[in-house]
């Protein structure tokens, strides 16, 4: 038997196959074995593919040419970490009795593997709307009231995205004929509201909300599933169409910063990891922009911006998934009521060290793997101030992720909780990704030459690392940041300069940076401490105010909804008459 | 139109009859199903009126096809003395359009009248409904000006009747079918006195008569204010913003058929009608023409895209969700239409064929759903995709098509009227079509929500699977919706070459 035709088939489609099964599969047993055989069979469908750069799927929409799956070397390292992911993540909700939750989780998945893998905007927009639909479920679930309202406004804003690139989309159309994706520049008409389609899903300043709203509100399974897939689907479409766009390096250097202090006091661990998260991919997106494709350097950012996503695929995963399992056992991520669970979750706390060693680019893993050449080339292209944010930037990922997350939950105040440890599944699942995380950071492991080696510029990608990567100055700069971060950590847990539950320290590579940095932080935390809750309230009072005149307006007691007497419809009638009539008589002088 | 031309569906001898037989036909059985002796008798005769007009208006659409335009005398007088029913490219795709959807809507009346209108009302119900289809035949067909009103009017009152009907289960009916009654009449009276200015100046009724001798007179008071009254009275039928308030209640405490086969057909028809006067008996390349259009027509479009939307939200009772979504939906193709481009016009043609599959298949599922338990508020569908999944899967399908998702065809139809605004340059319109996309998302994901997401309450009667009938005309539209997607080449097909017949024959049509 042959299995040719797997190659014709956009390997998403199998994930989202997968998932629709899943739902209908009331068997615990097949479920468990469709739910993570489907991204296993994706996986050997997208790597036994030979061809790069060709149309193995077409079809024809009215008079639109839809590229179902093509696979050059950028969508490849996507596709393939969101594969990988997927895997692990089924793997991760084995536990899980809810097939609704399993499809959901499966079809989002599926959905975005399958945008990055074709090859016009219409068919990314279909897939786009599909990951919104998909993953609402994963909000929902919860079952709390909170939840719910975060769902609704996830969907709106996600599907608010999904409109303005179709409105994009059809602008394109109507310019130049054909949809097919390819680098664009902000001045070509219609540019800008995909622009902001990208935007609003990769979460840029200010139109990020919706991220630290609903991850944090979703199913323990189903954060760690929304934090793989969504913002990174936004990273590849910019990496896609706006490489080198300079708009772009100033968007990310402000995304990897203003995350850092609300991350600093905020309580929620889970809403930390959403916070940085968004730091995150501000590297990205800023790597991303400096990605001037002609250059050595732009080549190197894109490769760092590609590297970045797979290897925080990873880790970030990692992390959610070790608050998911504290989740699981405790019923809560405050971390208030946390604190000295390493003492019956080892191995959970184990993880969570790795994934916060990788997210903090410790050398040795893969953080510093993948993060180094985003560095370089920013430093190298001359953003003197850019690169200084980043920096500061990356010691506040250590501070609110390296440090917070693992101290707050696993050591710090004994809160005499005593869970038990996770499940075996997610034992394993967490493994996976903390070997992942491990295998491509350590040197001679032969893991960073495998993920550089798989980069949209390979040779430039391989030069890198034999030539600049395990440089001395390389990893002691980074180690210097990190020693002086965790050694002012320690230095403020000694001293009791913070309150236990709000700590709030930024550290920096230098003493004064470090103490302005504090005192920004402070600051932005008093603010936000003070503000942030006016505001929501203000919020509030202006959302019931509008939703009342709405109410009057709209709704069947409304003003607009009296049944119309005939009285009223024949006063209308004339109206309408008399504004045609006086339109024609003007038209007409 | 193509496929059409090579189709032999009928004896040549009958083939030219086929515009009479489309109206003569649901007359003479509607007279005969007063006699019936019960109601599923006058069952049968309905449905065999109704797949006798589909066939011949298959055969109708294959001859179209071939000759271009058909123009049919009555007893042999040879306009514009005489009486013309004429088919061209424009109405064929409205002939097919409402004898299909009066097919689907038979097929769902038998237990819906069965259950809903009292057993001796049962014939007398059928009959009125053949005479609204007869009626809603000769506006699609006729071509002649006045001859448009008689039929408008037959339809109407058949419609009033109807609808009126609904009281044996909700007394609401009574005063809707009242109102209706007062604002067609209204809307009617509208059109005729209009149809009486084009005559004062032409002195001919008959339509191609009247655009011949029109021209010239664009400057002529007479003929701008017959443009005004004809606007507004077909405007009131086709339900366009703010002449609709007929519509919500008549929808909603209508029998269930009856809405199904209303929502699918009546304004559609009255709109074809607007469709006709404004682009070949007026010029749409005229100066107060297109300036209606553009200043009365297009705002009020976006008008009833936003307002109907965000008061389909806020309804409790899903029948008027649904209304309300309509008078939208209208909206959309009046925006097609007001664009005044071939892409514009045949978007809107598009949509209207499209709204009809979708909204027939929601209220088809609506009316399945209370044929049981008789609940209609949105609360009351907690759960029902447990208890009822096949009525509520093709509920969701059509659903899916009215926000315009992707493999729907109501994506298709948003998408060409997408494009006919923004070639146009009306960004604005654009922005109302995007906002109403996410305000369709909230409408139906309400009802979605409650289907599929949450728990029925306590002592709610439980909903049960729709009849296998029932189940069959819904997953025909359900089917319908998706198929189209994946070909659209016969809707799209009819409404493009319905737009370039019109549009083409007026100088390009291009303002």
């Amino acid at each position: 038997m042959s299995f040719e035709f797997l190659t014709e088939v956009n390997p998403g489609f199998a994930v989202i196959f997968a998932g629709v099964l899943a739902y209908f599969l009331r068997v615990p047993v097949l479920r468990a074995i469709i739910t993570i055989g489907g991204p296993i069979v994706g996986l050997i469908m997208l790597v036994s593919l030979s061809e790069f750069g060709v149309d193995h799927g077409v079809m024809r929409v009215m008079d639109l040419t839809a590229i179902t799956y093509r696979v050059d070397s950028l969508s490849f390292i996507f596709a393939l970490a969101f594969l990988i992911a997927a895997t692990i993540n089924s793997i991760y909700s084995l536990h899980n009795k809810d097939p609704l939750q399993d499809a959901c989780a499966l079809i989002y998945a599926g959905a975005a593997i399958a945008a990055s893998l074709c090859g016009d905007l219409m068919t990314v927009f279909f897939f786009w709307e599909l990951t919104a639909v998909s993953s609402v479920f994963l909000i929902w679930q919860t079952g709390t009231k909170a939840a719910y309202k975060a769902g609704m406004r996830y969907i709106a804003i996600q599907i608010l995205s999904g409109v303005l690139l179709l409105f994009g989309a059809v602008y394109f159309l109507g310019n130049h004929g054909d949809l097919s994706l390819r680098a664009i520049s902000l001045e070509e008409e219609g540019a800008w509201l995909i622009f902001l389609g990208f935007g609003i899903k990769a979460a840029f300043p200010f139109l990020h909300n919706w991220l630290q709203d609903a991850y944090p509100k979703a199913t323990p399974t189903g954060a760690v599933v929304l934090s793989a897939f969504t913002t990174k689907l936004a990273v590849y479409m910019f990496a896609r169409m706006f490489p080198g766009e300079h708009i772009l390096i100033y968007i990310g250097a402000v995304m990897t910063i203003f995350p850092v202090f609300f991350a600093v006091v905020e309580n929620d661990l889970r809403k930390v990891l959403a916070y940085s998260l968004n730091n995150q991919v501000g590297f990205m997106i800023c790597a991303i922009g400096v990605a001037n494709l002609d250059t050595e350097y732009g080549r190197y950012a894109l490769n760092g911006a590609a590297a970045h996503a797979f290897a925080h695929i990873m880790y970030k995963g990692l992390l959610f998934m070790s608050m998911g399992a504290v989740m699981h056992r405790t019923g809560t991520t405050q971390a208030s009521e946390l604190g000295g669970l390493w003492r019956t979750m080892p191995l959970t706390a184990l993880f969570c060290l790795v994934g916060a060693a990788s997210i903090s680019a410790f050398p040795l893993f893969s953080g510093f793997v993948a993060k180094s050449m985003t560095m370089s080339s920013v430093g190298h292209e001359g953003f003197v101030i850019v690169w200084c944010m980043l920096l500061f930037a990356s010691a506040g990922v250590l501070e609110h992720s390296g440090i917070k997350i693992p101290y707050f939950a696993f050591f710090g105040h004994d809160s005499g909780k005593r869970p038990k440890e996770a499940p075996f599944n997610m034992l394993v699942a967490m493994g996976f990704s903390a070997f992942i995380c491990i295998a491509v950071g350590f040197p001679g492991l032969g893991g960073a030459r495998w993920l550089y080696s798989n980069l949209p510029y390979q040779t430039e990608a391989l030069y890198y690392l034999d030539h600049y990567l395990w440089t001395w100055d390389h990893v002691i700069t980074q180690f210097q940041l990190l020693v002086l971060a965790m050694l002012a950590f320690v230095l403020m847990k000694r001293f009791g300069l913070y309150p236990a539950e709000k700590p709030g320290v930024v550290l920096d590579f230098d003493w004064t940076y470090r103490r302005l940095g504090f005192g920004v932080a402070t600051w932005a935390g008093d603010v936000w401490g003070r503000a942030g809750p006016a505001m929501a309230n203000g919020w509030k009072q202006l959302g019931g105010r509008v939703h009342t005149y709405l109410t009057h307006a709209f709704s069947p007691e409304g003003i607009l909804s009296k049944g119309g007497p005939s009285g009223s419809m024949a006063v209308w009638a004339a109206l309408v008459l008399g504004l045609v009539i006086v339109v024609s008589i003007i038209s007409a002088i | 139109m193509n496929m059409f031309a090579d189709l032999h569906l009928a004896p040549e001898a009958l083939a030219v009859h086929a515009p009479v037989l489309l109206v003569l036909a649901p007359f003479m059985m509607s007279t005969a199903s007063v006699f019936a002796p019960n109601g599923r008798f006058a069952w049968g005769m309905a449905l065999l009126t109704s797949a006798f007009t589909v066939w011949m208006s298959l055969v109708l659409a294959s001859d179209v096809a071939r000759e271009g335009v058909i123009s049919y005398h009555m007893g042999g007088w040879a306009p514009p003395l005489g009486i013309e029913f004429r088919a061209d490219g424009l109405n064929v795709l409205i002939v097919i359009l409402i004898s299909f959807m009066a097919l689907m809507s038979a097929l769902f009346a038998q237990p819906a009248v069965a259950r809903e209108i009292r057993t001796e009302k049962q014939p007398l119900f059928y009959t009125a409904f053949q005479i609204c289809l007869a009626g809603l035949m000769g506006m699609a067909l006729t071509g002649d000006a006045f001859n448009l009103f008689v039929f408008l009017e037959i339809s109407s009152i058949a419609t009033y009747v109807l609808v009126g009907l609904g009281a044996t289960r909700d007394r609401r009916a009574l005063t809707a079918a009242f109102n209706y009654l007062i604002m067609g009449t209204i809307g009617a009276s509208f059109f005729v006195i209009g149809v009486g200015f084009l005559y004062a100046a032409t002195g001919t009724l008959n339509m191609a008569d009247i655009a011949e001798r029109l021209n010239g007179l664009d400057d002529s008071r007479v003929v701008q204010a017959g443009f005004g009254f004809i606007v507004v009275g077909l405007g009131l039928k086709a339900a366009m913003f703010p002449l609709h308030q007929w519509l919500p209640n008549a929808y909603a405490y209508a029998p269930s058929f009856v809405t199904v086969f209303l929502s699918a057909t009546a304004t559609k028809a009255a709109f074809y009608a607007l469709a006709r006067f404004i682009f070949t008996v007026y010029d749409p390349n005229w100066d107060f023409v297109v300036a209606a259009m553009n200043y009365v027509l297009a705002p009020a479009a976006c008008l009833a895209i936003l307002f109907c939307s965000f008061q389909a939200i806020f309804q409790l009772d899903v029948r008027r969700v649904l209304a309300y979504s309509s008078v939208a939906q209208v909206g959309y193709m009046l925006l097609g239409l007001s664009v005044g481009t071939v892409a514009g016009l045949s978007a809107g043609m598009f949509h209207l064929a499209n709204h009809a599959l979708m909204k027939g298949a929601l209220f088809m599922a609506v009316g399945a759903v209370a044929l049981h338990s008789n609940v209609w508020r949105v609360c009351d569908f907690k759960g029902a995709a447990k208890t009822a999944p096949l009525t509520i899967a093709g509920f969701t399908v059509a659903a899916f098509s009215l926000m315009g998702t992707p493999l729907t065809v109501g994506f298709l139809s948003k998408l060409r009227l997408y494009d006919a605004v923004v070639i146009n340059g009306w960004w604005w319109a654009a922005v109302v079509i995007a906002t109403s996309s996410i305000l369709a998302f909230f409408y139906v994901g309400r009802l979605l929500q409650a289907a599929y997401l949450m728990k029925p309450d306590e002592g709610a009667p439980e909903i049960k699977e729709a009849p296998m009938v029932i189940l069959f005309a819904l997953w025909v539209l359900a089917g319908l919706n998706i198929y189209f997607f994946f070909d659209s080449s016969l809707p799209l097909g009819l409404a493009e070459a319905g737009a370039e017949a019109v549009l083409g024959a007026s100088a390009g049509g291009v303002q």
